[in-house]
């Protein structure tokens, strides 16, 4: 099998090394018009044939690893340092992106699916299809040489073949693991296509904006991907290390939410190129970012650049990747020098107050807060380059930083849409933004009422304040987008007499994409109120023997037992607690620690109990080796279901948005044609109205 | 609603927790400081089994605070002890400071910049739109001013 794997690899390089040439002497020649030995047209459709078989051919390639691994086959390097045979079946799927060249190969993969669906798209227009499917082939040649030259996944191991291997990491034993990384990766990878779309798009000149709703499918896709992604990353991080915590400003964390933030921004001001034909260059250039971001977070995971909790793939194929990313930077900058006229733009902003600068104003922050996470990230690379002294760059410094800079850009959220394209009258602000601004004092007063204390001892808790803040701003938000809705069911509901929620309904369909946006603004609105609830994260640590108790808010957690239990991947510990509340026994959590055979690991399995107030979180951190005691560490996290359901909320108005509108239904009525005088006022006229 | 009194009660729950002088530094301090074992976690948030070094630092944080050290006084003798990068963020001094400074600055930068430009743009549009309005014969420009007002909001 690592043999058909290698082949299998070689002949997807080959291909798509075909594709690339054919491709661009192809694209050469229908450009300039010279005469070809062969159609060009022909020539290209090979190009894209070949595309397509080279589909097939990474396909092979993923299947024989897939097959190395539920056949556990140890010959080859990598299933024996990454599998065992007692690794469960879905593990075993996880193997393929658990280490360095298996993670590759499933990015290769992932890019020859987007491919493959592209090229079979090509009709919808060939040329720019034909450019797009030529630039993704060349992101397809580094990939693939990668794989074969610098990170084989069908490498043999050397010397005699072992019985078994050496076992998946512990810590990707867990559901989400199977589903986390692929998500992430098609967030990742998918950043190719608007792409390639973009810069084959300033290659050709494409004229209009067309390119742009031919990628808007691919574009909103792939951050729903992407966002999908992060999150299970964090609820992942939240089960499983034990730390009462999901999100730790890692390195490699940060590397993913980098082409988020210049997603979404793109998201946003692609609408602006849309509608007035504006910020051309911006959006080229935020794709053109995003995509370079997505390489950045892939060699800062395989680099060993930045120290990281991910660093179970790091090796010398960096090297590779700066190159590459060097390679695309002067393609994108030739690209777009030699083109930039073709940007231009079609009209300025007219006002500083207006949807157009919030537009502007909400990609400014996103921007930065990109720029903030950067600089973190790669601060103790400076630092140390600078004044020879690294230092760690961990999440006091976001906290102070990026927080604030996300409550301002959550603020954006809900002014934007409040007010009009071109400029905004005094009179329309006070109308539009009355109801929010009430909303945000109300919640201000009510949030001091009950207890949060920004100040404490004549100074400024940081974390209560940023908490009161975003509780404040996410009121305000919610009921400016909840405003919006209702202001429009409202129109609807006295155009056609339907009741609220059935106008309501309508206007969500009518316009699928402002209003699917506006759900996931609700969407983001819930996160954030759930993030600000990790302010008043609290933790108590006790041993506790049998029948011990301890308290954590309205809890009293009870120790009734302890067990163990054994199984063919791991041997496990853990304690049985019953939990009280108002003196009642509401259920009862095991909270556990395994130690996994093949590797010796252990690894915490957290017990979680979620309502949505709050999570209660209960780590069994071992025993005492001084008492033979077992440790218990319970945490109350307020809040943290708010951020999954907040993730619901952001999917379906993806979605949502995904869905074409309603088109405008037309009525006509036919009125008698008075000579001479035409209708008069007040009788009907010939009109059309939509429903 | 229930969502959002379910969020007030836990707010309020957990304030009535309280917390005594000594801890709440004990807490704080821990998050200012990295385990130095090579997990790259912050040290109250340590938690893998058998940490060689998270036990240790905690145990000498705790000794700092009992033996009547202020915050800096302990951190500084981490410093001394394991070096910079046991400080979770960079210190405000010498070249750390530009860690903090130039998220602002750019920032401040680009915000200031944006505004300008848009000011340039806006002050262009209103001096063409004015020179466009004196050719304008007054029907029309009532015209363009009655669409403005009922468009004006939407």
């Amino acid at each position: 099998m690592a043999a058909f794997g290698t082949i299998a690899l070689l002949i997807a390089l080959a291909l798509a090394a075909y594709n690339l040439l054919a491709g661009i002497l192809a694209l050469r020649w229908i450009a300039t018009g010279q005469a070809a030995p062969i159609s060009p047209e022909r020539l290209a459709d090979t190009a894209r044939r070949a595309g397509i078989a080279g589909f097939l051919a990474i396909s092979a390639a993923a299947f024989a690893l897939v097959w190395s691994v539920f056949t556990n086959d140890f010959s080859i390097t990598y299933i024996m340092e990454h599998s065992n045979r007692a690794l469960p079946g879905a593990y075993k799927f996880s193997a393929l992106w658990s280490g360095q060249e298996g993670s590759l190969l499933l990015w290769a993969w992932l890019l020859a699916v987007y491919g493959f669906v592209l090229r079979l798209t090509h009709k919808t227009d060939v040329k720019l299809y034909a450019y797009a499917g030529t630039i993704l082939a060349g992101i397809q040649v580094f990939f693939l040489a990668v794989l074969c030259f610098a990170a084989p996944p069908f490498a043999l191991y050397q010397g005699v073949t072992p019985d078994d291997g050496n076992g998946l990491n512990p810590l990707l034993q867990y559901p989400e693991m199977v589903i986390h990384p692929p998500m992430l990766y098609l967030g990742y990878v998918g950043f190719a296509i608007p792409f390639c779309f973009a810069l084959g798009a300033l290659m050709m000149r494409y004229p209009g904006e067309k390119w742009i709703k031919v990628t808007r499918v691919w574009t909103m896709v792939t951050w729903l991907f992407l966002t999908a992604g992060i999150f299970l990353g964090m609820h992942w991080a939240y089960a499983v290390l034990g730390w009462g915590g999901y999100w730790g400003w890692d390195p490699v964390e940060n590397a993913s939410f980098m082409p988020w933030l210049t997603g979404t921004a793109f998201l946003h001001s692609v609408m602006m190129q849309e509608k007035r034909g504006m910020m051309k260059s911006w959006n080229v250039w935020l794709i053109f970012s995003t995509f370079l971001l997505t390489l950045l977070g892939t060699l800062l995971t395989r680099a060993g650049l930045v120290s990281s909790v991910h660093a179970f793939a790091q090796s010398s194929i960096g090297t590779w990747f700066v190159v590459f990313m060097a390679i695309v930077l002067a393609v994108c900058i030739f690209t777009y020098v030699l083109n930039r006229s073709h940007l231009k733009t079609e009209h300025h902003l007219e006002s500083l107050v207006s949807r157009e600068s919030s537009f502007l104003f909400n990609n400014l922050v996103l921007l930065v807060a990109c720029f903030v996470i950067l600089w973190g990230t790669l601060f103790p690379v400076i630092s140390e380059y600078v004044v020879g002294n690294k230092v760690t760059v961990g999440a006091p410094f976001y906290n102070r930083v990026a927080v604030p800079i996300g409550i301002f850009l959550l603020l954006l959220t809900g002014v934007g849409p409040l007010l009009p394209w071109r400029a905004a009258s005094f009179k329309s602000i006070r109308r539009n933004f009355v109801l929010p601004v009430i909303a945000f004092w109300v919640t201000v007063i009510v949030c001091l009422a009950v207890g949060v204390k920004p100040w404490k001892d004549g100074s400024l808790d940081q974390g209560d304040f940023y908490a009161l803040v975003a509780f404040a701003v996410s009121a305000a938000v919610m009921t400016a987008i909840l405003g919006e809705f209702l202001r429009g069911a409202h129109v609807i509901s006295k155009q056609t007499g339907r009741n609220l929620f059935s106008g309501l309904w309508l206007l969500t369909r009518r316009n699928t994409r402002r209003y699917g946006g506006y759900i996931i603004h609700i969407g983001v609105v819930i996160v954030v109120i759930g993030l600000a609830g990790s302010a008043f994260n609290r933790n108590i640590e006790s041993e506790l023997a049998l029948h011990d108790k301890m308290s954590v808010g309205p809890y009293t957690l009870e120790c009734v037992g302890f067990s163990q239990d054994s199984n063919l991947n791991y041997n496990s510990e853990f304690a049985l607690l019953d939990v009280y509340s108002g003196g009642k026994k509401v259920f009862q959590m095991t909270p556990e620690k395994r130690v996994y055979l093949i590797t010796g690991q252990p690894q915490t399995m957290v017990a979680i109990h979620s309502v949505p107030s709050w999570d209660l979180y209960v780590v069994y951190e071992g025993t005492n080796p001084d008492t033979g005691q077992p440790i218990i560490k319970a945490y109350l996290n307020p809040l943290v279901g708010w951020i999954w359901a907040g993730l619901a909320v952001l999917v379906f108005g993806t979605l949502l948005a995904l869905v074409p509108s309603l088109g405008p239904a037309t009525a006509s009525v036919r009125v008698p044609l008075r000579t001479g005088t035409g209708a008069t006022p007040g009788e009907p006229a010939l009109k059309g109205g939509h429903l | 609603m229930k969502g959002l009194q379910a969020g007030i009660l836990a707010i309020a729950v957990c304030f009535s927790l309280g917390a005594t002088d000594a801890s709440s530094r004990y807490n704080n301090l821990n998050h200012r400081l990295m385990c130095t074992c090579g997990c790259a976690e912050i040290l109250g948030e340590c938690n893998h089994v058998g940490c060689p070094n998270s036990t240790g630092e905690l145990k000498e944080l705790g000794a700092g605070i009992e033996g009547g050290k202020t915050d800096q006084e302990i951190l500084d003798g981490f410093v001394v002890k394991y070096g910079a990068v046991v400080l979770a963020a960079p210190t405000g001094h010498g070249f750390d400071m530009v860690a903090w400074i130039a998220p602002f600055a750019v920032f401040g930068a680009a915000l200031l910049g944006t505004i300008l430009l848009v000011r340039r743009w806006s002050v262009g549009r209103t001096a063409a739109l004015a020179v466009d309005l004196d050719t304008l014969d007054p029907a029309e420009r009532e015209r363009r001013e009655q669409i403005r007002r009922e468009t004006d909001g939407q």
